[in-house]
Formats: C-alpha cells, sequence, structure tokens
C-alpha cells in the first residue's frame, strides 16, 4: 500500500477538524473536531511506524499516549464545558461573556 | 492496486465523508453520532496498516468512551436537540477557507516528500498487544508511568472544575439569572 493514502486521509481529517473547531458555536461541538483533529495525528504515527518499522514501535507506543492524553483532554474540556454552562446558562462560545480580572475578583 | 488499497480508500471515504457532516449538521446528536462513524473507519484504517492493538484501543476508548462522554455533557447542558440546534458562526467561510487551505499546505508536504514510499504489507504480530505490550513496559516504562500522573492530574482537575463549592455558592448571588438571559 502506498505510504500517501494514510497521509491525505490524516490532512483530510485535521483540516475538517479545524473548521469544526473554527465554525461551530456549541462548545461541545468544538471538542468534536479537536478529536478529529487528534485522530489525524494518531493516524500520522501509525502509518510513519509501519513505514519505519523499528523494533521500538515508537510510533504505535507514542500514539497510545496520545489517546490517553486525549482522553485527559476530552475528560477537562467537557468539565470546563460544564463550568461555562453553570456561568452562563449555554454552551454556546460566541454568547459567553468573559470575565476581566475585575470582575473575576468582585465575584469572589 | 491491491485489495488492501482498495479497502483503505474506501473506508478513508466514509472517514471523510462522516467526518463532514459531524462538523456540518445541525442536530447536536447526530454530530456525535457520526464521529462515532468517522473513528470506527479510522479503526479500520489502523487494522488494514498492521497496528491491530491500536485499533482495538480505538475501538475501546474513543468510541466507548469519548463519545459517551460527549453525549453526556450534551445531554448534562441541555443542548436543544431539535433540528437547527447546531447552527455555526457567521464566520464560518472564513474557516472554511483557513481549513482547506491548511489541509492543502499539509497535503502537499507530504506529497512532496513522501510520495513513491511504500508500506510493507502487515506482518503476523508487529503490532499485536504482546508486541506492543513489551515496547511499552520495556522501552516506554517511564513515559508510561508519568502519564498515570497525567491522568490523575486530570481526573482531580475535572473534579475540582465540576465541584460545587459552598465558597462558589455564596460568591455572587445575582450573577447567573442576569447572564442566563444572553
Amino acid at each position: 500500500m502506498s505510504l500517501v493514502w494514510p497521509l491525505l486521509l490524516s490532512c483530510a481529517l485535521f483540516g475538517i477538524g479545524l473548521y469544526g473547531v473554527l465554525a461551530r458555536r456549541n462548545a461541545i461541538l468544538m471538542l468534536i473536531g479537536v478529536e478529529l483533529m487528534l485522530n489525524a495525528v494518531n493516524l500520522n504515527l501509525v502509518a510513519f511506524d509501519a513505514w519505519w518499522g523499528d523494533a521500538l514501535r515508537s510510533g504505535q507506543s507514542l500514539t497510545l499516549f496520545m489517546i490517553a492524553v486525549a482522553a485527559a483532554e476530552i475528560g477537562l474540556g467537557l468539565a470546563i464545558v460544564l463550568g461555562l454552562f453553570r456561568a452562563t446558562g449555554s454552551a454556546d462560545v460566541d454568547l459567553a461573556v468573559v470575565d476581566t480580572d475585575e470582575q473575576a475578583d468582585g465575584a469572589r | 492496486m491491491s485489495m488492501v488499497e482498495l479497502t483503505f480508500l474506501m473506508l478513508s471515504g466514509v472517514a471523510v465523508f462522516s467526518a463532514l457532516l459531524a462538523v456540518s449538521t445541525t442536530q447536536v446528536v447526530h454530530a456525535a453520532l457520526w464521529l462515532v462513524l468517522t473513528l470506527g473507519a479510522i479503526a479500520g484504517c489502523y487494522l488494514l496498516i498492521g497496528a491491530e492493538f491500536i485499533a482495538w484501543v480505538q475501538v475501546l476508548i474513543y468510541i466507548g468512551a469519548v463519545v459517551v462522554l460527549l453525549l453526556f455533557a450534551l445531554m448534562l447542558t441541555r443542548a436543544p436537540t431539535g433540528p437547527d440546534s447546531a447552527t455555526t458562526t457567521s464566520n464560518r467561510n472564513v474557516a472554511a477557507a483557513v481549513s482547506v487551505l491548511v489541509a492543502g499546505g499539509l497535503a502537499a508536504i507530504m506529497v512532496s516528500g513522501f510520495a513513491g514510499e511504500r508500506l510493507a504489507p502487515p506482518r503476523g504480530g508487529v503490532g499485536s498487544a504482546a508486541s506492543i505490550g513489551d515496547a511499552i513496559f520495556g522501552t516506554w516504562v517511564l513515559p508510561f508511568e508519568i502519564l498515570s500522573l497525567v491522568l490523575l492530574a486530570a481526573l482531580v482537575g475535572a473534579i475540582v472544575l465540576t465541584r460545587r463549592g459552598p465558597e462558589r455558592d455564596n460568591g455572587a448571588p445575582g450573577d447567573v439569572p442576569e447572564r442566563a438571559q444572553h
């Protein structure tokens, strides 16, 4: 199999994920875009691992680490989204009011 | 063109198509479900490349855990689930242009750098759980341990962020209803 096909697929997925992050209004749907970008990177790692074929399996091991980091990322990201929802009443990032430092201090 | 290559291209088509729908559908729950199809197609691609263990981890963690977390959060934030519930921002044309430019640039780099390179057909046992386990618990054992600390920190952070402490509730009583009107 040609190495270019997995690489092109990962480029396409990265672009689609980037569009999702930039264009979506709901914060949870933005996280879906982030997941697509992370999967594109994982696919790149696995493809290059199969191409290089070193004895340490570095590409596939790093892919496993990436998956674990992505799980941590989605857990923290959803906690932040829930905090945003609790503070503003919606998960819409366009409507979110960004606290200045003064307001945040006053709220405390 | 070999059978493996043909199957890979078909799975790529499925992945790209469902990823496009995942970022463009107007119903929030459908976006999460299209993401399932994308992740499953990518798991199939892993199998075809020869990364058997990664494929099953992908199914277990991404499809099993991450998508369930996403759906859970959609329910918790009381996201509107009807049609037109997942609108995009007004700058989606700029976003589309930026994404096409990025993807095109990356693809140009990949093609100019790696055109003509071939992947060897997957050998038995290369991506199996045994060989990946040997690699992780041999060479990569220190990063693996550090990763457990990262996961612990993320767990504690998520708990702290979602905790309703008494000091927060006392903070600004009129704050929440006022901002909810936006």
